[in-house]
């Protein structure tokens, strides 16, 4: 069996008296989009800011490539190869599109930006994601639509070379044309070899795109299908907690 | 290689470049254009109302006060940039000018004196940074506090008397000496040099790496631009400006050290990990510090920057005046806001360059030295500078409406390839 990219074993998350996740199992591969689904207040945001070091958790083992890591620092986290998407995007409107995917780690010359550089990798990160929407790498990110912003936001990942991307609700904003562009583009990520994590609310989305589904039901996980074992009734039940699976 | 499918904005010839940046410029990112048509229409209106206004000496005049004015706008630049505000720059100058005073009068070498009193406001700016990052008190209010502490600070530091004389030559000289006429045509090389330099350099560069480069005539045009207007600036500078007797000619001296500055500071800001991070740090905070971009730092030393160019200003005033003045820097620091922000620079942070501050500050200076000119009253004076700001901050807006993601943008019609 092949190593998960990222395991977690028995994650606990708890707020006072509050337990939030009460004993997490997950695992997401290589190559494969893993859908994180659940209802509103099932733990979905608290099990991926313990992903990403912004909220550690209090218990559990998380392995990543086989390895116990502690996941407790943004800035190691992203260094180990973990880019999560925000919701909210996260992007500079005021810069392009090359500043925005390489901010905070600019390429530096004799001092100084080495804009030719950062130009050519970004051109290439969009390319390899077969990007065509984008008019011009240096275009202000104020004048994007909601799709290009996605776009801009998932190709500053794999500049990153993340082996684990996690991209948090990337088509709840978006118009029918641009969720199926951020689809495709989801699946190219995967199939450059990256984990793909999407938490979605949308469940036409998760079965065109995802390989498995975890659902997540008031802090525990309620079920780990694989999306060619499964419909979507059977989530929507597993979401609404008038489904389990007994294992 | 046939052409790649992501553009750079390099590309195309003249034509498709100048309607680039027209479409740009139709999205809300006009820069100084603003501010540039408003010099030239000042210029026309009191050359035409006002024989002097065109004077050499008058000449002289606008660009000796334009750089106190220009250099303090430069200042509030960085922290107008993170959408912050420096009301008490004015007055950090004059409390660090009084300390110059005072080490002075104790018999400091001005060298080390002047360089205690930019100490004194690089820790202004540091505990002012540190009051708005760590602390999380708005700018606004913070350096009104200071703005209003440091009135008392002058004060006690040099009691009520009002002026006190600086005696050294060497500062006095910034403001009312000249350079000899070579040295205004070699300052011209020098900048022409500089520009010819990177701009060139930037190309072979692109180039090396087969990226498209803007064709070479903007660069050319660029540089016989700066070598026109310079050439005629320096000209009429080197020309005998006096009214009386003595001959007086020449650059004056505060203008090579402004200009060193400045394109100093404009370089920081344009090619540097620290303006890069300012610049997002002032478009969006969250994003930056996502990004792993150390927030406070960045505040803090914008802070720090803006009060020690800050206190460059105030040396300048003290240069023109030959003296401290205990109520220095009071009422200067609005003309300088309000320069930035007629120049072109954000009040929302993220936009703006020093360039917008000089120009801005130029229009403020134009428009006081020409209703002044007039005879007119000291309170037009205050009423168009009044408004010509509030025009400036209007288009600020509403260009950043047009510009941004929000509510209020308006999509571009059909031209999106979704």
């Amino acid at each position: 069996m092949e190593t998960p990219v990222i395991e977690l074993i028995g994650v606990k998350k708890a707020f006072g008296p509050v337990e939030v996740l009460k004993g997490i199992n997950f695992k997401a591969y290589a190559g494969k989009v893993t859908a994180l689904v659940g209802d509103n207040g099932a733990g979905k945001s608290t099990l991926i800011k313990g992903l990403s070091g912004v909220q550690p958790y209090d218990e559990g083992i998380v392995k990543f490539m086989g390895q116990t890591v502690s996941l407790t620092d943004p800035k190691a986290v992203s260094r180990l190869g973990i880019e999560v998407v925000y919701q909210d995007l996260a992007l500079c409107d005021n810069l392009d599109i090359v500043q925005n995917m390489f901010l905070g780690r600019e390429e530096i010359k004799n001092g100084t930006l080495d804009e030719p550089t950062m130009e050519l990798e970004a051109i290439e990160a969009l390319r390899s994601l077969s990007v065509r929407t984008v008019q011009s790498v240096r275009q202000k990110v104020s004048s994007l639509s909601g799709g290009q912003r996605q776009t801009v936001a998932i190709a500053r990942a794999v500049l990153r070379s993340a082996k684990l991307v996690i991209l948090d609700e990337p088509t709840a904003a978006l118009g029918v044309a641009q969720t199926e562009q951020v689809l495709n583009l989801v699946r190219r990520l995967a199939f450059q070899g990256v984990a793909v994590i999407i938490i979605s609310h949308n469940l036409s989305d998760v079965f065109k795109v995802c390989d498995d589904i975890n659902v997540l039901y008031l802090g525990t996980m309620t079920a780990s299908l694989s999306v060619t074992e499964t419909n979507q009734n059977d989530v929507v039940g597993y979401i609404t907690g008038t489904k389990s699976v007994e294992e | 290689m046939s052409i790649p499918s992501l553009a750079s904005g390099h590309e195309g010839g003249v034509m498709d470049q100048v309607q680039g940046y027209l479409r740009r410029v139709k999205n809300g990112e006009m820069g100084a254009l603003p501010a540039i048509g408003a010099l030239i229409f000042l210029t026309g209106l009191f050359a035409s109302l006002s024989p002097f206004f065109l004077t050499k000496l008058n000449f002289a005049n606008l660009f000796v006060q334009a750089a106190q004015l220009a250099m303090l706008a430069a200042a509030l630049v960085f922290v107008l940039l993170l959408a912050e505000i420096d009301l008490s720059a004015g007055v950090t100058a004059g409390v660090a000018m009084a300390v110059f005073f005072l080490l002075l009068r104790d018999g400091w070498n001005w060298v080390i004196a002047l360089a205690v009193a930019f100490m004194v406001g690089a820790l202004v700016g540091f505990i002012i940074g540190f009051f708005v990052a760590k602390v999380g008190i708005p700018s606004f209010v913070i350096t009104l506090g200071f703005f209003l502490g440091f009135q008392g600070v002058q004060l006690i530091l040099l009691g009520e008397g009002g002026l006190f004389r600086v005696d050294v030559p060497e500062i006095k000289a910034i403001m009312n000496s000249n350079l000899p006429e070579i040295g205004g045509w070699l300052m011209l090389i020098a900048v022409l040099a500089i520009a010819a330099f990177l701009g060139f350099f930037d190309r072979f560069r692109r180039s090396r790496k087969n990226l498209p480069n803007r064709p070479v005539v903007f660069l050319l045009a660029k540089l016989g631009l700066i070598a026109l207007g310079g050439g005629i600036v320096i000209f009429i500078l080197n020309e005998n400006r006096s009214v009386s007797v003595l001959p007086i000619s020449g650059v004056p001296i505060v203008i090579p050290i402004a200009l060193t500055v400045l394109i100093l500071a404009t370089l920081l800001l344009d090619r540097t990990q620290f303006g890069r991070h300012l610049y997002a740090v002032g478009g969006n905070a969250e994003a930056a510090r996502r990004a792993g971009i150390k927030v406070n730092q960045v505040k803090i030393m914008a802070f720090m920057i803006a009060s020690s160019l800050a206190v460059l200003s105030g040396l300048f005033h003290v240069s023109r005046i030959g003296a401290v003045e205990a109520t220095a820097g009071r009422t200067i620091v609005l003309s300088a806001v309000a320069a930035a922000v007629v120049g072109g620079v954000s009040l929302f942070g993220g936009r703006g360059r020093v360039a917008h501050a000089v120009i801005g500050a130029f229009v403020i200076v134009m428009i006081d030295n020409g209703l002044g000119l007039l005879g007119l009253p000291a309170g037009v004076n205050f009423l168009v500078t009044g408004t010509v700001l509030a025009a400036a901050a209007t288009i600020d807006a509403v260009s950043r409406k047009r510009g941004g993601s929000g509510l209020f943008k308006r999509r571009r019609p059909a031209k999106t390839t979704e």
